[in-house]
């Protein structure tokens, strides 16, 4: 007998949940400034949830992903992109969206029930996602299309630890490793696939050595720590602009609620292992670094809470003023050309579409 | 001019549309070396390179989703599935994505990808070979399904199917692949889209059909035809969007009608077709509308194939069964 391969799983973490740097500050980091952007839009992000949950229980939002405790996760993704390259999103994304131009009025229009939320989308950013783990596939297909065009940009998608049971998700890092993509693969591991935990989700140690079986590496982060995920992010694409190498990052966190306003976890979850995962929390911990080296302040946080409340109340305005969209809007994009055949469907919809009170 | 097989035809569409537009690209499993396991896309790598015409791991759904980043992000992918009992692992991608990018985005994505895949039974190949499942798809909003049924609409409807801004699955009757050559030009020219074709002009009776069906059709048409009967012959082409113009204004000349297609009958395209001509031209009728189909049962495999397929004379039983109707 011999081993004829092995492997290492790196777990990186630069800022613990103890605030103690436990590895050298990337340049970037260095900078207060840049924290302190990040740390705002991690508040904005959080502010935000709250507002989004409570519009929702007050029947003026439709179903809601919460995405309190992943801040890092998403802001920390968000801020690694360069504008050039390409953003393959699922549902849970806001700290990521936020960066990348779409505003929380239409993120708000997108899970009131209308389309026109994900009017954002554009070439770089690819619109929301729903069937879980489909969408690293067509990472792997955009980053197809800058291989065979010479272009040195990146491609990251992002799915949670139920999506990597898909088969797509295996079928796209399959592809990834033999074509050598320029895709970043990004796992939100927040230990919950609504109800199943990550431990029967898969008998694998990690989720991130899921990627050496495509021949490519993986590696974990601290989801909580929002220096070392945008650090990882960054390197992973830089690598695959300069290298066209595929990486895999399973980005450690937790949920720190329901799946979605659809959903009750006091069914299945332990409140302690909540609360003693909160411990760990994402936005505590840099405000404290950032307190420790005196670049943030109560005063300065005050602020913050107020001028962020303010920007997402006006976003709230302005999507509840958001009238509704032409009924004939779902004929209209369709197809380029609505086909002849639709035309007569189309005016009956015109006809009969205010009989509905 | 040369005188080529559908299959032939298939890739000279392919050739043309991929020397004429470098965002054409062919991807999927066994086409590159290869030239896919019907030849359908030989000699395309030497012309082309692997950069445009991909070898993929075997992973259909794969195939589908990559096909939509591709599409997405500019080109023009033309995917290949080796069989239509293979294209399934991808629904969940062409139902859940291809068909809906442009609707959720609202407008301001596409989706301009060719599903092509070979289709139905009688090449005495093993399970899932012989499918004739088109009305899956030509039930999903935001696609079109075109058949060709002829060399020359091969590559007629491939060019167009390739230029449309949306996803186009495109069902290659793999029993007329090689079963008659016709004088194909190279000339670029597509053939609409959404349209259908008719093969002979009569006032009589109208026959419906799409495919390998077609072969049946007209060899019945030739039987009748010689009994006084003039038959009027349409090829639907496109099954979604369907073209009921031309079917009704043909019913409406003939007054009898009979759709022939070999996918099973329960939930076909032809039940669709028969309702709209009851519900738009049941004053013209002389007679109830038919359907001649495939059973609904599972294809028998290569050595009862022949009995499921709707054979010559039941066409011309239903052909006449419609004529004598009072």
């Amino acid at each position: 007998m011999k081993i004829v391969a092995h492997f290492e799983i790196p777990y990186y973490q630069i800022l613990n949940e103890a605030q103690e740097l436990v590895a050298d500050l990337p340049s970037f980091a260095k900078d207060p400034a840049h924290l302190i952007r990040l740390y705002r839009l991690m508040v904005l992000n959080r502010l935000f949830d709250a507002k989004a949950i409570a519009l929702q229980r007050t029947g003026k939002l439709g179903t809601y992903p919460s995405t309190l405790g992943q801040e890092a996760a998403f802001v920390g993704m968000g801020d690694a992109l360069s504008k050039n390259d390409v953003i393959v999103p699922y549902y849970r994304d806001v700290g990521i969206l936020i960066q990348r131009g779409v505003k929380l009025s239409e993120i708000l229009l997108y899970w009131g029930g209308d389309e026109r939320g994900n009017a954002f989308a554009n070439k770089e950013n690819f619109p929301y996602s729903v069937p879980v783990g489909s969408q690293p596939l067509h990472a792997a297909g955009v980053a197809t299309a800058f291989k065979i065009r010479k272009e040195k940009r990146a491609v990251l998608t992002v799915c949670g630890d139920g999506g990597t049971s898909e088969g797509d998700f295996y079928e796209a890092m399959n592809v990834a490793g033999v074509w050598k993509l320029p895709v970043v693969f990004a796992v939100c591991n927040n230990q919950w696939a609504i109800s199943v935990p990550r431990s029967e989700q898969t008998a694998a140690q990690t989720l991130a050595q899921k990627a050496i079986a495509a021949g490519f590496s993986g590696e974990q982060v601290d989801g909580n720590d929002v220096i070392a995920v945008r650090d990882r992010v960054t390197l992973a694409l830089e690598k695959a602009r300069e290298k066209s190498e595929p990486t895999l990052i399973e980005i450690i966190c937790y949920r720190q609620n329901d799946h979605t306003t659809a959903d009750d976890a006091k069914r299945y979850e332990k409140a302690k292992v909540r609360e003693q995962e909160w411990e760990k929390e994402p936005i505590a911990r840099l405000r404290r670094y950032l307190e420790s080296i005196k670049a943030w302040s109560e005063k300065e946080e005050k602020e913050l809470q107020v001028t962020s409340e303010a920007e997402i109340e006006k976003s709230v305005a302005e999507y509840l003023a958001t009238p509704l969209a032409p009924l004939e809007n779902m004929f209209d994009y369709l197809y380029a050309t609505l086909p002849e055949s639709l035309e007569e469907q189309r005016e009956l919809l015109k006809q009969w579409g205010n009989t509905h009170g | 001019m040369a005188e080529i097989t559908l299959v032939e035809a298939v890739d000279l569409a392919l050739a043309y549309e991929m020397q004429a537009d470098p965002s054409v690209v062919i991807l999927g499993e066994d086409i590159a070396k290869n030239g896919g396991v019907f030849r359908a896309t030989q000699g395309l790598l030497d012309k082309f390179g692997p950069d445009r015409v991909r070898d993929t791991p075997l992973a259909e759904s794969m195939i589908g989703g990559l096909a939509i980043g591709m599409a997405i992000e500019g080109l023009k992918p033309v995917a290949e599935f080796q069989f239509m009992g293979f294209l399934y692992p991808a629904l969940d991608q062409i139902i859940n994505h291809a068909a809906r990018i442009r609707n959720r985005t609202r407008g301001h994505l596409s989706c301009p990808v060719v599903f092509r895949a070979p289709f139905g039974s009688g090449i005495h190949a093993p399970e899932h070979h012989s499918e004739s499942t088109e009305a899956l798809l030509a039930h999903i909003p935001g696609l079109r399904v075109v058949i060709p049924s002829s060399p020359v609409r091969a590559y007629g409807l491939l060019l167009a199917s390739i230029r449309d801004p949306d996803p186009v699955i495109f069902l290659e009757p793999s029993r007329l692949y090689r079963f008659a050559k016709q004088e194909v030009e190279d000339n670029g020219k597509a053939l609409p889209l959404d349209k259908c074709f008719t093969l002979r002009e009569g006032k009589d009776i109208t026959l419906v059909t799409w495919g390998a069906m077609i072969k049946e059709t007209m060899a019945a048409a030739e039987v009748i035809v010689k009994e006084g009967i003039d038959v009027e012959i349409i090829d639907v082409a496109t099954l979604k969007p369907l073209d009921m113009e031309t079917i009704l204004s043909s019913v409406e000349k003939t007054g009898r009608c009979v759709i022939i297609h070999e996918a099973p009958k329960t939930g076909g395209v032809g039940a669709d077709i028969s309702a709209q001509i009851a519900e738009k031209a049941l004053l013209s009728l002389k007679a109830p509308v038919m359907r001649i189909t495939g059973y609904d049962t599972i294809v028998p495999y290569a050595r009862l194939e022949k009995y499921y397929i709707p054979s010559v004379p039941q066409i011309v039983d239903a052909i006449k069964k419609t004529m004598e109707f009072a």
